[in-house]
C-alpha cells in the first residue's frame, strides 16, 4: 500500500500513503505509475456497478417512449417530455401524482418533528436527568433497534386495523415513529452522556429548573445531533415501502414507493413514466443527503443508520 | 437544620438542604419527559407483538407452514442470502475500505459518487434493475442479442439466477454503507504501527494481516453480525425484484409472512415471523453482549 522504502528516515517519515516527493527516480515514477493502474483497476470497476442502475433510470426518464427500448447506451433524442406527463398527471397511471408527493412530504415531515420531540426528550431523562428506570427503557429501546422492521409488519399491520387506524396517514407515520424512535434515543443519548456534567451543575446552581436546563443548555448544545436524527427520521419515513404498502391503500391515500410498487407487476407499464417518477422520487433523499453530509457522517460512524 | 448552616457554610447549604426536593422534581420531570416514548413502546411495540404471539398461538399453524413445501425453500433462500451473500458483500467491503484509504483526488470523487446506491431510496433503483433484466425489452438481453445474435437466459423467471441477482441487488444497495463504516474503522488505525511495520520491511500483505487485521476484527465481526440481521429483514431486494417467484421459489423469511398475509392466511404468516425468530434472537443476543462489553 505505501511506497515502502525503508531507507533513510525521511523517507520512512514519508512513506505512509504519501506519494513519493521532490524528483523521483525513474523507478520510483514506474512504481508510482504500476499503483496507479492497480488502483484504477479497482476504481473503474466500482464505478460502473455503482452507476449502472442509476444511470439506466436516468436514461429511461430523458428518452421519448419510443427510444427508451433500442437499447442504445445514450438517448439519440434526449427529452423532458416523460417530465411534462408526469407533472402534468397526464397518464392514468399517476393520476393523483402530486397528491402521492403531498402524501410523501407530509408523512416524511410529520415522522421527523415527532420523532426528534420524542427521542430528545427520553435523550434527556435518560441522560441527564438520571430518570429511575432508564438504563432498562434504553436496553428495551435498543433491542427493538435491532430486530428487523420487516417482521413487525404483519403484527403492526393487524394492531393498525385493531386501533381503526388503516389507511391513514396516522398509521403509517406512528408505525414509522416506532421504527425510527430507539435509534434515535440511542445516538442521541450517547451523544448528550459526552456533554460536561459541569453545565447541569452549574445550571442548577443559577437555579435552573429541570426544563429551563433541556431549553437553555440542552437544546442548543445538541443541535447538529438534532439535525442528523431530524434528517435520519425523515428520510426512513420517505423511503419506506413496505409499511407503505400495507398500511395504506387507495390512490389518493398512498405515498410514492407504493404507486410506483403497484404499477410493477402490470406488463404493460409505462416503463418511461415509471422511471421518470422513481428519479423525482429519489432526487430529494439524495439531495438531502449530500447537503447534510457533514452531519450525518457523524452519526453514521456512531452506530450506523439502519439500511 | 441551623447546625447545616453553620457548618457547612453559607453557600453550600441551601443545595443540600432542598436536595431531596431538588431530585423529586428532576425525577417526575424525567418520567415525564420519558413517557411519550414508553406510550409509542406500549401501544406500537408490546401490543403488537403481544397480539403477533397470540395469532400464532395454534400449533396447527405450524404443522401447516412446515407442511407447505415453499417453507423448505425459503429457510434453504434465508441461509444462502445469510451465508454467501453477506460474507462476498463483507469481503468486498474490506477490500474496498482499503481502496478508499488512499489519498487522490478522484478516489475522493469516487467515494462520494460510491454512496449514492445507499442514499437513494431502494425502489426506484431496483425497478431500474428489474427493467433491464426484463427478456424481451431489457438493455441486458438486447447486449447480449446484439453481441452474440442469440436470445439471453429469462432471468429472474430461473429460481437460481433470481435469488443469485436479489443478492446481487442487496450488495449493490449495502456496501457503500459497510465499507464506509470499515473504512473509518481502518481510519482510526494509528499510523506509527504502518510505519514501524514498513520499517522492519514487511509486504502490503503482511501489513494487512499483522497490523490491520487484527485491529479490525472486532469491528469486522460485529458488522458482520449487524448486517445478518438486517439482511434477514431484507424485504425490498427480494419482493421488488422477483416478487417471491417464480412459483414462489425465491423467497426468504422476511417475505413470507407477507405472502401468506396477501392470501389473508394471517395465522401462517405470524407462525412464518415467529419462524424467523430463531435465526433473529440469537444474532441480536450475542450483538448485544458484544456492544455492551
Amino acid at each position: 500500500m505505501s511506497a515502502g522504502i525503508a531507507g533513510t528516515p525521511a523517507a520512512t517519515a514519508r512513506a505512509l500513503d504519501l506519494p513519493p516527493l521532490r524528483r523521483p527516480g525513474r523507478r520510483d515514477r514506474w512504481r508510482a505509475a504500476g499503483n496507479e493502474a492497480k488502483l484504477l483497476l479497482v476504481g473503474i470497476p466500482v464505478l460502473i456497478w455503482t452507476l449502472i442502475p442509476i444511470y439506466h433510470l436516468v436514461l429511461f426518464a430523458i428518452s421519448p417512449k419510443q427510444d427508451a427500448f433500442s437499447g442504445a447506451l445514450f438517448p439519440a433524442n434526449p427529452t423532458l417530455r416523460n417530465f411534462e406527463i408526469v407533472f402534468g398527471q397526464r397518464h392514468y397511471f399517476q393520476a393523483h401524482f402530486w397528491q402521492q408527493l403531498g402524501n410523501s412530504v407530509l408523512i416524511a415531515f410529520t415522522t421527523g418533528v415527532l420523532t426528534l420531540v420524542i427521542a430528545t426528550s427520553a435523550a434527556f431523562a435518560i441522560s441527564r436527568l438520571k430518570v429511575r428506570g432508564g438504563r432498562t427503557v434504553m436496553n428495551l429501546a435498543l433491542f427493538t433497534y435491532f430486530i428487523p422492521a420487516a417482521f413487525l409488519a404483519v403484527p403492526m399491520y393487524k394492531t393498525m386495523g385493531a386501533y381503526g387506524l388503516l389507511n391513514t396517514k396516522w398509521a403509517l407515520i406512528l408505525a414509522m415513529v416506532t421504527i425510527a424512535s430507539p435509534y434515535a434515543i440511542w445516538v442521541l443519548k450517547q451523544a448528550s452522556d459526552k456533554l460536561p456534567l459541569e453545565l447541569d451543575e452549574a445550571a442548577v446552581m443559577d437555579g435552573a429548573t429541570p426544563m429551563q436546563l433541556f431549553r437553555l443548555v440542552y437544546l442548543p448544545l445538541m443541535a447538529p445531533s438534532l439535525v442528523a436524527i431530524g434528517i435520519y427520521a425523515l428520510l426512513l419515513a420517505w423511503n419506506e415501502y413496505l409499511f407503505a404498502f400495507l398500511l395504506l391503500s387507495g390512490d389518493r391515500d398512498l405515498t410514492l414507493p407504493v404507486a410506483l410498487g403497484n404499477f410493477l407487476a402490470a406488463d404493460d407499464s409505462p416503463w418511461e413514466l415509471l422511471m421518470t417518477t422513481g428519479l423525482i422520487y429519489a432526487l430529494p433523499p439524495a439531495a438531502i443527503y449530500y447537503a447534510f453530509r457533514r452531519y450525518m457522517v457523524g452519526g453514521l460512524t456512531a452506530g450506523a443508520v439502519k439500511s | 437544620m441551623s447546625a447545616t448552616l453553620a457548618t457547612t457554610g453559607v453557600g453550600a447549604a441551601p443545595v443540600t438542604a432542598r436536595r431531596p426536593f431538588r431530585l423529586n422534581a428532576w425525577q417526575t420531570w424525567g418520567a415525564i419527559l420519558l413517557a411519550p416514548y414508553l406510550l409509542v413502546f406500549v401501544f406500537f411495540v408490546v401490543y403488537p407483538v403481544g397480539y403477533g404471539l397470540w395469532l400464532a398461538r395454534h400449533p396447527a399453524s405450524y404443522v401447516h407452514l412446515v407442511a407447505d413445501p415453499i417453507f423448505a425453500g425459503t429457510v434453504v433462500n434465508t441461509l444462502i442470502f445469510l451465508i454467501v451473500g453477506i460474507n462476498v458483500k463483507m469481503a468486498i467491503a474490506l477490500f474496498l475500505s482499503g481502496f478508499f484509504t488512499h489519498e487522490r483526488r478522484w478516489i475522493r470523487w469516487l467515494s462520494v459518487l460510491f454512496i449514492l446506491p445507499w442514499a437513494v431510496p431502494s425502489i426506484p433503483t431496483i425497478l431500474s434493475v428489474r427493467f433491464m433484466l426484463n427478456p424481451e425489452w431489457g438493455v441486458v438481453n438486447q447486449l447480449i442479442f446484439r453481441l452474440t445474435a442469440e436470445d439471453g437466459p429469462n432471468w429472474l423467471n430461473d429460481p437460481r439466477l433470481g435469488l443469485t441477482l436479489a443478492i446481487g441487488v442487496h450488495i449493490w444497495k449495502s456496501l457503500p454503507f459497510w465499507t464506509l463504516i470499515l473504512l473509518a474503522g481502518r481510519l482510526s488505525i494509528s499510523a506509527d504501527l504502518y510505519e514501524a511495520a514498513s520499517v522492519d520491511g514487511a509486504s502490503g500483505w503482511q501489513k494487512f494481516t499483522h497490523v490491520t487485521w487484527p485491529s479490525m476484527r472486532a469491528l469486522y465481526v460485529t458488522c458482520t453480525i449487524l448486517s445478518m440481521i438486517w439482511t434477514l429483514g431484507d424485504f425490498n431486494s427480494v419482493y421488488l425484484l422477483t416478487g417471491g417467484g417464480p412459483a414462489d421459489l425465491t423467497h426468504v423469511l422476511a417475505t413470507l409472512g407477507i405472502r401468506y398475509l396477501r392470501l389473508d392466511q394471517v395465522d401462517l404468516s405470524m407462525a412464518a415471523v415467529v419462524c424467523a425468530m430463531p435465526f433473529v434472537l440469537p444474532l441480536v443476543y450475542v450483538l448485544m453482549r458484544r456492544l455492551s462489553k
